[in-house]
Parts: structure tokens; C-alpha cells; sequence
């Protein structure tokens, strides 16, 4: 017990001295995640609009495989992307293995399939409430898709979230790619297993300690913009009432 | 008077269900017609098919080229964005300039009195406000040609009056096409010039108004005399 709350108390600390090892992981991890979650945001709200959209032969298989890659585990991911930037690997002349591109890559690679599949579902949501009045105005596939995403913008909002989430907590993709080299490619979640390895956890506590505080602050997030959205519909029922009255 | 649209034969199937059998119709300009016709009759598909938002499983639909057309839905589908974004948007689609789609549309808004709510989110307005709106849409791509599909069925009788009372000085003023389905056979009385009763996806009476409200229906057309009895209990 002591020894728990001995390492809680060094782990506090290290907080509040601001110790530079510490917040330089936190940065780096942060750096990542953002990078990684606006590449894959980017690409998966785009696919995500249209596959909501777009009726095609083989639609329907599309769509099982991006559900089965919601359930890909991030040490695959992280393998296969080393297998790509391996010295033999196809994109082996980049030279990113083992660097910050890398971990970005591969966290994008983990948190496309999420965003994408979100995407998708918003999307074919509204499809199904406004597509047919928007292609009696004309609007081509590609624009309803457009058009969806942004009139589905706050719910998508909730998907950069839940994609950021997702990227900062993930620990087997960055591991395997980035190699955990400290002060280069050590992130808070590879931190935390090393030095909890070498039974250092004053560290990892005060790593899980921030981890847990980012997680906390996105599922807030989450929460506001739910409640901003529950009473923005509220003032619009209430609105109508009153009219009507 | 020009041919508006033309269906040959048209049918259309949902798995199973046939929605359209067989139906052979012209539409011509100035024409104010009304589908009628009991729930799940095939009005709503009818109307799609018109439109070109739904294709036929067979048969052939024939629009004029330079006819423009517009659809008004029954629940008036509204985007998060303003009343006048919404309406402007659907004539920016029509390739105009979004400026002048603003202008376009703030006219069109007037012309149905949200002239004070065109900077509010349109869904924020009341039931028959968005029904009003949604008329503005279609009036701002000032269309040769209207359908509707039960546009006044989920409002309250003062939103009903008021959505009719634009349509009817909208038909008054222009020579414009109209094609409605409705279960209110007192506004289709007042606004159609023509009557088409379906029933199981067939057309089973297409008759001028004065003669599917005037003349004993009984012998010549027995199942559409019996939905009128139903309907005018």
C-alpha cells in the first residue's frame, strides 16, 4: 500500500515540478495523435460522406469489411505498417521507420476505419431524412454527400473526438513502428508500459495520471456538445410550440 | 396545349410489392391534376417517378426537356442553416451564382411572407412555416411544372389554409402545371382541374374534376364511387 501511494505522491510531483522528460512525452504524444487524427479525418469523412451516399454493386461487402476493421487490433496495424516501411517493404525508400511519420502513419491507418465507418452511418442517416429533396434540387451524389457532412457537422464533431480518443490511447501500432526511442519516438502509452516494466511508476502513474486527465477532457467534450446539441433542439421544439400556439 | 409528361406503361416494383401497374398517362401544361386514392395506392410513387427520383422496373417516363420541375414533400425536409440559405441553396444547385441564388431566394421568401424569419434556422419555424418554406424552394427555381406530395396532410387547418391560399394565387398567376396527390378531396376540388383515382397501383378513373364530383361514379367507376362514399362520410 505504501509502496502505491509513495510512487502516487513521486507521481504528483513530477507533475507539478512540470518535469520536462514528462511533459515532452506528453507534447509528443499529443503532436501524434493530432497529426494522425487530422489525416485520418481528412480521408474518412470524404469516403465516409460518399459511402453513405453512393449506391454501387459490392457496396454491401465494402461496408462488412470496414465494419470487421473497426475491430483491428493496433499491434496488426502496427505490423503491417512496419512491413510497408520495412528497408524491403514497398515503402521502405522513405526511410520512416522508427520516426514520428511513422507513428503517425500508423495511428492514422488504426483510426480511419473508425472515422470512416461513424462517418458513413451520420451520413446515410441524413441520406435517408433529406437525400430525396436534395436530388429533387439537383444535387449529384457527390454533392448530397458534401452537403450531408456539413448539415451533420456537430455529430461529426463528436467523431474527431472519439478519433482522438482512440489515437492517443493506443499503444501496439506506435510500439512496433516507432521502436519507443526516448526523447524521439516515446509516446505517453509506450512510457507507460516501458517504465512500468523497469518498475519506474512514479512516471508511468504521472503519464497515466495526464492519459487519463486527455480522456477525461475529450469524453467532457463529448458531453458539452451533446448537451449544447440536446438544448439547441430543445429552443428549436420550443420555438415551434410557441409559434404554433 | 404541349405535353408535359408522358408515362407508358409504367410499373414499379419493391421486391415484392408492386407500387405501379401498367400506368399510361399525359400531363399537359397549365393542367392542375390530383391523385387520389386510399393509403399505400401508389400517389406517393407516382409522383417520384414523375420527378425522375425513382426508376421504373418497366415502361417508359417521357418528360418535356425544357419543362422545369419542382417537388414539394409531404414533411418539409430542412437543412441546418438558415431560411434563406436553404431556399438559396437549391437555386445555387440550378448552376446560378450564390449571390444572386440569395437574391433569388429572399424574393422567393417574400413572396411567401417568411420575409422577417429568412435569418432564422429553418428548423426552428413551425410545421407550416417549413411547408411555406418549402413552397418558397420550389417557387425561387420558378418551375413549369409542380408536384406535391400531400403538402398540407400533417399541418393544422390555419397552415393548411395558408399553404393553399399561396397555391391557388400561384395557379391563378401563372400557367403553371400542377400535380398533387391529397387525401382532401375539398382541395382537390378547389385547386385541381383533373382527377386520377388509383387503387392498387392502377389508375382505375382519370375523369375532369366536375365529372369525378359531379356525376354518379356508381356504374361507370364503382371503386372510385365507393372511396369517394368513404372519404365524404
Amino acid at each position: 500500500m505504501s509502496f502505491l501511494s509513495d510512487s502516487a505522491q513521486s507521481a504528483l510531483q513530477l507533475l507539478l515540478q512540470c518535469d520536462p522528460t514528462l511533459w515532452s512525452i506528453v507534447g509528443r504524444s499529443l503532436w501524434v495523435s493530432v497529426l494522425a487524427s487530422a489525416i485520418a479525418c481528412s480521408v474518412g469523412m470524404a469516403l465516409g460522406a460518399w459511402l453513405g451516399v453512393a449506391r454501387f454493386t459490392g457496396r454491401g461487402v465494402l461496408l462488412t469489411v470496414l465494419n470487421t476493421l473497426l475491430a483491428l487490433p493496433s499491434v496488426v496495424v502496427g505490423l503491417l505498417v512496419y512491413l510497408l516501411l520495412s528497408r524491403t517493404g514497398p515503402l521502405g525508400f522513405l526511410g520512416w521507420l522508427f520516426s514520428i511519420k511513422a507513428m503517425v502513419l500508423a495511428q492514422a491507418v488504426l483510426v480511419l476505419p473508425v472515422v470512416t465507418a461513424l462517418t458513413r452511418q451520420c451520413v446515410e442517416d441524413a441520406e435517408r431524412q433529406h437525400g430525396e429533396q436534395l436530388q429533387s434540387l439537383g444535387a449529384s451524389p457527390w454533392m448530397r454527400s458534401i452537403l450531408l457532412a456539413w448539415d451533420e457537422r456537430y455529430a461529426l464533431l463528436t467523431v474527431v473526438i472519439a478519433a482522438f480518443g482512440r489515437a492517443v490511447s493506443e499503444v501496439g501500432a506506435v510500439m512496433v513502428v516507432g521502436g519507443n526511442i526516448e526523447g524521439f519516438t516515446r509516446v505517453m502509452t509506450t512510457a507507460i508500459a516501458l517504465e512500468t516494466s523497469k518498475g519506474d511508476l512514479p512516471l508511468a502513474l504521472a503519464l497515466g495520471a495526464v492519459l487519463l486527465g486527455v480522456v477525461l477532457c475529450l469524453n467532457m467534450g463529448i458531453a458539452a456538445l451533446r448537451r449544447w446539441r440536446t438544448r439547441q433542439d430543445g429552443v428549436a421544439s420550443a420555438a415551434s410550440r410557441e409559434v404554433l400556439a | 396545349m404541349s405535353e408535359v409528361l408522358r408515362l407508358q406503361h409504367a410499373s414499379v416494383q419493391f421486391g415484392s410489392h408492386q407500387a405501379l401497374r401498367e400506368v399510361s398517362l399525359s400531363i399537359h401544361a397549365g393542367e392542375r391534376v390530383a391523385l387520389v386514392g386510399a393509403n399505400g395506392c401508389g400517389k406517393s410513387t407516382l409522383l417520384r417517378v414523375a420527378h425522375g427520383l425513382l426508376p421504373l422496373s418497366q415502361g417508359q417516363v417521357t418528360r418535356a426537356s425544357a419543362v422545369r420541375q419542382a417537388m414539394v414533400f409531404q414533411r418539409p425536409h430542412m437543412l441546418r442553416t438558415t431560411a434563406l440559405r436553404g431556399v438559396a441553396l437549391g437555386v445555387w444547385l440550378q448552376g446560378v451564382p450564390w449571390r444572386a441564388a440569395l437574391d433569388q431566394a429572399m424574393h422567393a421568401i417574400a413572396h411567401v411572407g417568411l420575409q422577417d424569419l429568412a435569418h432564422r434556422s429553418a428548423r426552428h419555424l413551425s410545421g407550416g412555416q417549413q411547408q411555406r418554406l418549402a413552397l418558397a424552394r420550389a417557387w425561387a427555381l420558378q418551375p413549369q411544372c409542380l408536384m406535391l406530395d400531400e403538402p398540407t396532410s400533417s399541418l393544422d387547418p390555419h397552415a393548411k389554409r395558408e399553404v393553399e391560399r399561396l397555391l391557388h394565387e400561384w395557379v391563378q398567376t401563372t400557367d403553371l402545371t400542377l400535380l398533387f396527390s391529397s387525401h382532401n378531396l375539398g382541395q382537390v376540388k378547389r385547386l385541381a382541374t383533373r382527377v386520377i383515382y388509383l387503387e392498387a397501383g392502377r389508375v382505375l378513373a382519370d375523369l375532369p374534376v366536375a365529372d369525378f364530383f359531379g356525376q354518379p361514379l356508381a356504374h361507370s367507376h364503382p371503386e372510385a364511387h365507393l372511396f369517394l362514399k368513404g372519404e365524404l362520410v
